[in-house]
């Protein structure tokens, strides 16, 4: 069983092994995007250092009788558990193998270590953020640790009760993680491929802030909002906001908050052309999973990097009724307009 | 959102502007606001009549609501609509619909309109044109009405024809037939004008439900047509300017120059200058029969009358070509642009039931469009510039024959006050007395120019009358952008900064730039290379000064207003329907055009 997988070796197909966050950046990789690269540690490796502290003492079946509407015992029985993750020793060639993939990856540069797993990203809910993300972490002791930690996020209040109130088996639970050589950004943010407002299918809609994507993400800042016409290429909304401050990696390790210039604060984050740009990678990446994307980008002295994208699910999953079926008569079309205009 | 009940001021209780009461007695008794009135709804329709009326000019409004009308309510029997209704106040045209509402009523109509309007959308393109031909008849009936002509003694052959009716009687029906001829053009202009903008406005509200955040222009774009009469003006402008420097006289085109000046001077450049004046000849039957505004104000001069703006813009385009710059327009381009948009639309659509229902819609849009664009040239442009032309001729007459003191003051009667004018000089003819009325005439045409500055200076309320709980009447939707979302926006009042304007979003791009307010087309000489226009209202005339300028603003107009249709093909920011840039932007001001958002800023 082997621990560690790269990106450029994993797709989509590999998330029950990867989880989905590895298995997103392997797809997108694989398909020519710019993705900042990285490995994945598997979930065979969570899978070997559960099953050893399981057999020391049990950790699933005590967690699948808890009542996820009993939030003291959860919070009593995840908290131990965390603490036993994140102290247990780690199995040593796992360790060893993180170890010398980091090196091979960077050396001693910042990583982001983000937990990947198979729970998350599924295409039916959109289940982003429950698990941890570790920025601007450098070193390899540093990088085992947050791996150990992500693996603890698993059993995170948030997490178990999800999984509780899904009726998911522990057993079939498992967790990758992702380590990714960190893009020092410029500025980073989000973008969507079908309008998050509206649902319109023919806008990509980007937003950004300075600095880490973190920001935009966390909801810290105000991100500038744009709307691009994926056929037009017209930005048909630009809403520039006051940007007060900025996520910058923090010396040593780390990121932090810092305040933004008085003149960078209303000026807008990206170009014309890095926009346009980014709508391009955006109907790229859409086209290539066939559906509509949200997707998290970084820009880093005028590179365009992926960070994540994941199936929209907020309007795939409305029923859609058509706007107009065809008609047997074409002509009958215009009654829409001079029939009486219908407030249904 | 209307918490509170607002009320646009009722017709009864809008003061007539004092010192204005008689010029507003000039308009005839029937476009008078009445007591009853006041429990209709009207709005100010701005969007064609965006100045005060003189007493003549409302002429257009009677021609224009007799044939919409008569097209709505017996022709094609349009379900939900009858005509459109008009009066004129502080010479202000306001006009309020008639919306059928009974449901058996709209059946019954329904019933007529899927056996009429149906057969002319089956039928359009032989319908078109035939109407064409029509139009073309009718343009040379008009050319050919006679000269106004009182000789000394009824010519000899006349008399010895047997004519037996004297030259005088046909002032009278000279202006009978131009009268006539006026009113059946308006009719010949509604004739496919709300079927034409249904189907478009059907295909628009698809493509806004199945694309929410899709523009305007985009929707306009993909249903435009690239050989419509409205770009020739301007693609005979480029021709004339590439002839010049084929025939080596370019030299003598330069900024400043007046035509006169140039024309004299190329009379004197030998066969280069005469060859190029033939072309001229060419291009200004019938393509410079453009009128340089909307075409509904006797002052809407024709380019043919005035070659002041087709001339100013030869040089531009003269420096273009010798630096080797392609002026044409591309319209293979332009239509692959369309076939892709349409197409990538298409792609875009959720299910292929809506992809078959599109295209459908879009289907018939695209058949009915070049109509919608072209039926401008030949009546609003082409045949109301002979109609005004026709009348100054009368004004002309009045001034030789001592009633009025300019051939424009015409303008400032009635039209039956014309004919009073006519029968006069016809019975002077006759009785070899002279002409009565000498004084009659003047103080009332003073008074008129007086009060149309009055009314100018005036705000006109956006609409008068209680607020109708739904606009549901397709031509007001379709014509006049009227919702009730607009009327919420007008009663609240002007809630945007004093340093922003707000309009249609007419042309994508952003630009920031000197305005120059330009307030008619006199002055468009002053535009410098990279200023932004800022004007009451464009039209596809102005299409040459485009050009040279880096972005338009109008008070007037909506996205698929000529204007926007311009700005779009020479890819120029532009904001339309404004409402008040003229008014609010100073000359030499620099401002931002943001043609995506609708948004101009003053920015000092």
């Amino acid at each position: 069983m082997t621990n560690i997988s790269w990106f450029q070796d994993i797709g989509l197909n590999d998330r029950p092994t990867v989880g989905g966050k590895g298995g997103s950046l392997g797809e997108l990789t694989s398909a020519g995007i710019d993705v900042p690269p990285g490995f994945v540690v598997r979930t065979d490796a969570f899978e070997k250092f559960i099953v050893a502290l399981d057999a020391d003492e049990p950790i699933r079946t005590p967690v699948e009788a808890l009542d996820p509407d009993n939030l003291d015992e959860v919070g009593r029985v995840t908290a131990a558990i965390r603490e036993r993750i994140e102290n247990a020793a780690m199995v040593s060639d796992v360790e060893a193998d993180i170890r010398s993939a980091y090196a091979t990856l960077c050396k001693g540069d910042p990583v982001a270590v983000r937990s990947s797993a198979t729970t998350e990203d599924a295409e039916d809910a959109s289940f982003a953020g429950l698990q941890d993300t570790y920025l601007w972490v450098i070193g390899a002791d540093d990088v085992v640790a947050m791996v150990r930690r992500c693996w603890a996020s698993l059993y995170s209040v948030e997490s178990v009760c999800y999984r509780r109130k899904q009726g998911l088996h522990e057993a079939g639970v498992a967790m990758g993680v992702v380590v990714q050589q960190m893009i020092n950004a410029d500025a980073a943010g989000v973008m969507f491929t079908r309008s998050p407002t509206t649902g319109d299918r023919s806008v990509i809609t980007i937003e950004g802030a300075w600095g880490l994507g973190s920001a935009v993400v966390s909801g810290e800042v105000t991100p500038d909002r744009w709307v691009i016409g994926k056929l037009t290429d017209e930005i048909t909304v630009r809403d520039i906001s006051d940007k007060h401050i900025k996520q910058v990696p923090k010396a040593g390790s780390g990121i932090e908050d810092q305040a933004v210039d008085e003149a960078e604060r209303q000026s807008p984050c990206l170009s014309d052309e890095d926009l346009i740009h980014l709508k391009e990678i955006a109907q790229r990446t859409e086209k290539h999973y066939g559906r509509p994307q949200d997707i998290e980008w970084a820009i880093a002295d005028g590179n365009i990097y992926l960070l994540q994208s994941r199936p929209e699910t907020v309007w795939s999953q409305k029923d859609e009724s058509p706007v107009a079926a065809p008609q047997s008569n074409p002509l009958k079309h215009v009654m829409n307009v001079f029939g009486g205009r219908k407030n249904d | 959102m209307a918490s509170e009940k607002k009320e646009f001021p009722a017709p009864s209780t809008v003061a007539i502007a004092e010192g204005t009461e008689a010029a507003q007695a000039a308009y005839p008794f029937y476009m008078q606001f009445e007591d009853e009135d006041d429990r209709r709804f009207w709005f100010y329709n701005s969007m064609h009549f965006p100045e005060p009326m003189t007493a003549f000019d409302m002429v257009t409004a009677e021609g224009a609501y007799c044939a919409l009308g008569a097209s709505n309510t017996r022709v094609h029997s349009l379900p939900t609509t009858l005509g459109i209704d008009y009066r004129v106040i502080n010479g202000r045209v306001y006009i309020g619909g008639n919306a059928v509402t009974d449901p058996d009523e709209i059946a019954r109509r329904s019933v007529e309109f899927e056996k009429r309007a149906f057969y002319y959308y089956e039928n359009w393109e032989r319908l078109y044109d035939q109407w064409k031909d029509k139009m073309r008849t009718l343009i040379s009936d008009a050319e050919a009405l006679p000269a106004l002509d009182l000789p000394d003694f009824e010519p000899l052959e006349n008399v010895h024809a047997g004519k037996g009716v004297a030259s005088n009687h046909y002032l009278l029906d000279t202006y009978h037939k131009t009268l006539e001829g006026y009113f059946r053009m308006w009719h010949h202009h509604f004739e496919f004008l709300l079927l034409g903008y249904g189907a478009y406005m059907v295909f628009f509200d698809f493509c806004k439900q199945a694309f929410p955040e899709i523009t305007d222009q985009t929707i306009a774009r993909m249903v435009a047509g690239f050989e419509a009469e409205i770009f020739r003006p301007d693609d005979e402008v480029k021709r004339l300017s590439r002839c010049a420097v084929d025939l080596g006289i370019d030299g003598k085109f330069m900024d400043g120059v007046s035509a006169d000046d140039l024309i004299a001077s190329l009379e004197q450049s030998g066969t280069a200058g005469a060859e190029w004046l033939a072309e001229l000849e060419k291009s200004r039957n019938p393509w410079f029969n453009v009128n340089v505004g909307d075409g509904f104000y006797h002052y809407h001069r024709s380019w043919n009358d005035d070659l002041s703006l087709p001339f100013s813009a030869i040089p531009g385009y003269i420096a273009k070509i010798k630096s080797g710059e392609d002026i044409s327009r591309p319209i293979d381009e332009l239509k692959a642009e369309r076939e892709k948009l349409i197409d990538g639309y298409r792609d875009l659509l959720g299910s292929d039931e809506e992809r078959a229902a599109y295209d459908q819609m879009i289907e018939l849009a695209c058949r009915v469009f070049p109509y919608v664009e072209g039926h401008k040239f030949y009546c609003e442009h082409w045949y109301t510039n002979l109609f005004f032309n026709k009348i100054r001729e009368y004004g002309a007459l009045f001034v030789e024959q001592g009633l009025i003191d300019d051939a424009e003051d015409v303008f400032h009667l009635n039209r039956y006050e014309v004919e009073q004018a006519i029968i006069i000089v016809m019975t002077s003819w006759s009785t070899g007395s002279p002409p009565r009325g000498q004084k009659h005439f003047r103080p009332l045409i003073s008074e008129r120019k007086a009060a149309i500055d009055v009314w100018a200076q005036m705000d006109a309320s956006p609409a008068l009358g209680p607020v109708p709980d739904i606009i549901d009447d397709p031509a007001i939707v379709m014509l006049w952008g009227i919702t009730r979302e607009n009327l919420d926006t007008w009663l609240n009042g002007d809630e945007g900064s004093d340093s922003e304007l707000r309009g249609f979003a007419a042309s994508n791009g952003i630009a920031e730039g000197t305005a120059r307010v330009i307030k008619s087309v006199q002055e468009i000489d002053r535009l410098n290379e990279g200023d932004i226009l800022v004007c009451q209202v464009t039209n596809p005339t102005w299409a040459p000064i485009f050009q040279k300028i880096s972005a338009a603003v109008s008070d007037i107009g909506g996205s698929m207003s000529h204007a926007a249709i311009v700005a779009r093909e020479y890819g120029l920011p532009a904001v339309v329907g404004t409402g008040k840039a003229t008014a609010k932007i100073r000359d030499g001001q620099r401002i931002r055009v943001d043609g995506a958002r609708g948004l101009v800023t003053l920015l000092d």
